[in-house]
């Protein structure tokens, strides 16, 4: 049977399937096609055409909002764009960077990263160990050589050779009339590990991105954390994460400072926030502190514990029509904007007769203008107000679905009015308390707390991916600078006298080589005085 | 001196600075027309013949000949003066932007000052590599280049000096942005060459003119080891602030080392596209002229990632642009990923 390639289409059409054959034109075709499909995963136009790809494939996530990175932003697109979500929910445009597209794009270049750097690795093992390559017939026909007459016998002129080659760092091996050198080997090992980095750094990123775990809870200026899944307010795990992997600390916020800017370009902007923590990393260990800083993470073992936010937390008595306390504390409103103008609720499931809600804005530094209605005229607490409107009626509260304790559920529920139709506001400053009409209960603001939003993550593999990194760029520094050369020399005795050729080349291609070869010349010749034999090679070769 | 001293101090430096480059731009523009009609002389269109014009073989020698060539060589040294002087003051009005702010920083917290930073780095890369790369010829095109950007950036992208936002207090400040900086000049330069190699190819193609400025660009061969030269400088610098620095800060000060932020996406497509230019040159079919087009694309998603993503994104965090940064955007613990509230944009 004939060896050579042919068309698939040829042999299916001519060879009618003979189950009983040996070798069936279609196994060969099969498995030449296969390696055909090898050949092209694998060949740097691939590659090429696949790097392109996966920056054209990132385009997306940087217009559409991603869940993971703002998940507030991502329902707000959602609302605005009823029609077009699904499809773009069929897409995977609010998580670009998980989606099959995506992913199958990167995991291609991976492995057609592995198919090249295999072979390359095994090549590259043989050049190492093979001898320099030899010399070319003629040297004289390479772009870069040269050729010159001198008295000196043959020995002695590719004696000087080696030695300069070797001084310069060049492997050599001589025969009888040439010297072959090359030096620049650590090039390719350089672009090998770069390549093998970026599975590396991919493999820290997975593992991170399977096994850890980002969390986020809200915590009271003077309220207390510990480290277990309940206390979370939002919790991301990895897909393999194991909460038994969790550090048992805890942690209190005694205190917390805000520095604000009061005049400048940047008057209004909040600057060294700290928070201040003692913690234990275990519940048997010795309180310490530490101040939590923008900038300053707490590593505890391999948790980090982060200071990422912080707003207020209105301290609301609610009380009901037979006025009983039925909802009272602190409770963290929501900052929207730089003045921390903030949004809040309050819910009062117990209140009899009916549930009463409440729902809102605080404002730090109360301000009003009739065109603007209330806003906050600094982020400081200096003049605190909350303005609020209630709700009474069911709210949703006892049916068992879990609710976010930042929305009202008011389908069953009345908007709270003046008996005489108007709409009523609660508007309170901290110490005052209004009644709400027709003796529904009371509000009262007692005063105003402060909150921390801390971010708590277990990154595994992130020492890996930047020892990846590391490694890339090092091995991309081999890779881009060092020059692979490669330099003959060859000696022969005409006409009485020794005629010397000299040539070089970059392998790397297109570097200029002429002064590499200038200086291997002239250190031959002995003209460079750093490296110049003795004598001079001028009036030696002048003597008879 | 008071800080609002180092303030006006800068901003005067700023536009001195921009009328010096002006004059040596027209120092080197009449360096260039004294040439115009002369026929560029063989030795001249040797790839390694790319230093300022040198005279013309003696066959043509006329008197008209020497004189444009003495004229020209003159300017040419009078531009190079000019410019150095004014990147010495380019440098002055960084240093008055740094001492300005309260407490005392590096001048890099905004996208006026980025720019500042750029551009001066734009200039010095060229100072320092002119001699070893050949690349006097390219002077008019930087010096253009450069005062082009200032005054887009002082138009446009002035602010005041204000303190930093919180975030920004880092030692990786330093260290992350002056090395974005360093690989976005040395990546300009090199996408430069690659739109001259890109000019000059097309002119040989049609059969080449043997006047003009173009005729007295290298060979395109040279131009586009060039480029690489510049590239391959910037790619590893590059890779240092936005793979190794960027994510070790993110990671300090957002809790995460790679968030798929717009800016960070932008940053990694043009690292990608980077890459593949580098790939290019190493593929047959690629080498050259598409390759100089990939370079191209890298540098247009360079300087939209710097700017366009400022203007364009809301979710960046990294929003040089907020003049008032949002201190706090909304935190949002119901859902269920809200790992990303910074107290500040960075
Ligand atoms: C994640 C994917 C990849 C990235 C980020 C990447 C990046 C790079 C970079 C930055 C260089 C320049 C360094 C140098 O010039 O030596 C390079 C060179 C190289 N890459 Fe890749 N590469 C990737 C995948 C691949 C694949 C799949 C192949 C095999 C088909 C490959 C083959 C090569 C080769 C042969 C060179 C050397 C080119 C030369 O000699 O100048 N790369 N790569």
């Amino acid at each position: 049977m004939s060896t050579d390639v042919r068309p698939e289409g040829h042999v299916a059409s001519s060879s009618p399937v003979e189950p009983e054959a040996p070798r069936r034109p279609g196994d060969l075709t099969f498995r030449e096609s296969l390696r055909w499909l090898w050949r092209q995963v694998t060949s740097m136009r691939t590659a090429l055409v696949l790097l392109l790809m996966l920056a054209l494939a990132a385009v997306p996530g940087s217009v559409v909002p991603q869940s993971d990175v703002d998940a507030l932003e991502v329902t707000r697109w959602q609302e605005a764009n009823p029609r077009l979500t699904p499809i773009y929910e069929w897409l995977g445009l609010f998580s670009v960077y998980d989606s099959v597209w995506f992913s199958a794009i990167y995991i291609l270049l991976m492995v057609s990263l592995v198919g090249c750097i295999l072979p390359r690795t095994f090549v590259y093992l043989r050049a190492l160990r093979s001898r320099p390559a030899r010399a070319p017939r003629y040297l004289t026909r390479l772009p870069d050589s040269t050729s010159w007459t001198t008295d000196e016998d043959v020995e002695t002129v590719l004696a000087r050779a080696r030695e300069v080659l070797r001084k310069r760092r060049y492997r050599v091996d001589a025969t009888d009339e040439t010297v072959a050198s090359e030096r620049g080997y650590l090039r390719e090992a350089g672009n090998l590990v770069f390549h093998v980095s970026v599975l590396v750094v991919l493999a820290g990123v997975a593992w991170g991105g399977l096994f850890g775990y980002q969390g986020g809870v809200i915590v009271l200026q003077g309220g207390g954390f510990s480290n277990n899944l309940t206390q979370y307010d939002d919790f991301a795990p990895g897909d393999l994460f194991d909460p038994s992997e969790m550090e048992p600390f805890s942690f209190d916020v005694t205190d917390f400072d805000i520095d604000w800017l009061t005049d400048g370009p940047r008057a209004g902007m909040a600057q060294k926030f700290v928070s201040h923590l003692d913690y234990r990393e275990t519940p048997d260990s010795p309180v310490q502190s530490y101040d939590l800083r923008v900038n300053h993470p707490l590593t505890i073992g391999d948790t980090d514990v982060f200071l990422i936010g912080h707003g207020y937390a209105p301290v609301i008595t609610v009380r009901d029509a037979e006025g009983n306390v039925v909802s009272s504390g602190p409770k963290p409103f929501l900052p929207s904007d730089p003045s921390f103008r903030s949004f809040g609720v309050v819910a009062a499931p117990d209140a009899q007769p009916q549930q009463i809600g409440l729902e809102g804005e605080f404002y730090p530094t109360y301000a009003f203008t009739p065109d603007r209605g209330p806003f906050s005229a600094f982020g400081d607490a200096v003049n605190p107000a909350i303005v609020m409107q209630a709700y009474v009626g069911d709210l949703g509260l006892d049916d068992g679905v879990g609710q976010s304790v930042y929305v009202l559920d008011k389908d069953d529920a009345e908007l709270v009015e003046n008996p005489d139709g108007s709409l009523f506001r609660i508007e309170l400053a901290p110490g005052q308390s209004v009644e709400l009409p027709n003796g529904a209960g009371s509000v009262s603001f007692d005063g105003v707390q402060r909150w921390n939003r801390i971010q708590i993550s277990q990154t595994p593999g992130k020492g890996l991916a930047l020892t990846g990194v590391i490694l890339a760029l090092v091995g991309l520094l081999g890779s881009l600078f060092i020059r692979p050369r490669r330099v003959w020399v060859r000696a022969r005795e005409r006409g009485g006298s020794t005629y010397v050729e000299v040539a070089a080349l970059d392998r790397s291609g297109g570097q200029e080589i002429t002064e590499e070869l200038d200086r291997v010349v002239a250190a031959m010749r002995g003209t460079d005085p750093d490296t110049a034999p003795d004598t001079d090679p001028e009036t030696k070769g002048s003597k008879p | 001196m008071s800080n609002a001293a180092w303030e006006s101090l800068s901003n005067q430096a700023v536009a001195a600075a921009g009328v010096v480059y002006f004059l040596a731009l027209l120092a080197h523009l009449v360096e260039w027309s004294a040439l115009r009609r002369l026929p560029v002389a063989k030795a001249e269109r040797q790839p390694v013949g790319a230093g300022a014009p040198v005279p013309a073989d003696d066959t043509t020698t006329t008197g008209d000949l020497e004189s444009a060539h003495h004229r020209s060589a003159m300017f040419g040294r009078l531009g190079l003066l000019l410019t150095v002087l004014a990147c010495a003051i380019h440098f002055v009005a960084l240093l008055g932007r740094g001492l300005a702010a309260d407490p005392v920083r590096v001048p890099w917290g905004n996208m006026y000052e980025f720019t500042l930073s750029g551009t001066f780095f734009v200039t010095l890369i060229f100072l320092v590599v002119r001699q070893r790369l050949r690349l006097a010829w390219m002077a008019p095109i930087v010096v253009g280049t450069v005062l082009t950007l200032l005054m887009i950036d002082v138009i446009w992208l002035h602010e005041e000096v204000a303190p930093l936002t919180e975030a920004l207090y880092s030692p990786w400040l330093v260290i992350h942005v002056v090395s974005a900086v360093i690989a976005t000049a040395a990546f300009t330069l090199g996408g430069l060459l690659s739109v001259l190699y890109l000019l000059k190819e097309r002119q040989l193609a049609r059969g080449g003119g043997t006047t003009g400025y173009l005729a007295r660009v290298p060979e395109p061969a040279a131009l586009d080891r060039t480029a690489y030269r510049l590239h391959a400088f910037a790619f590893p610098v590059w890779t240092f602030a936005v793979l190794i620095t960027g994510p070790i800060w993110a990671h300090e000060a957002w809790s995460r080392y790679w968030n798929w932020d717009p800016k960070e996406v932008w940053a990694f497509i043009t690292w990608v596209v980077y890459a593949a230019y580098l790939h290019a040159r190493a593929t047959a079919g690629w080498k050259g002229r598409n390759a100089a087009y990939l370079a191209l694309l890298g540098t247009a998603t360079l300087w939209f990632n710097f700017i366009g993503i400022n203007f364009f994104s809301t979710t960046s965090q990294h929003s040089y642009a907020d003049a008032p940064p949002a201190v706090v955007r909304t935190v949002d613990p119901g859902a269920a990923d809200a790992a990303h509230d910074p107290l500040v944009g960075v």
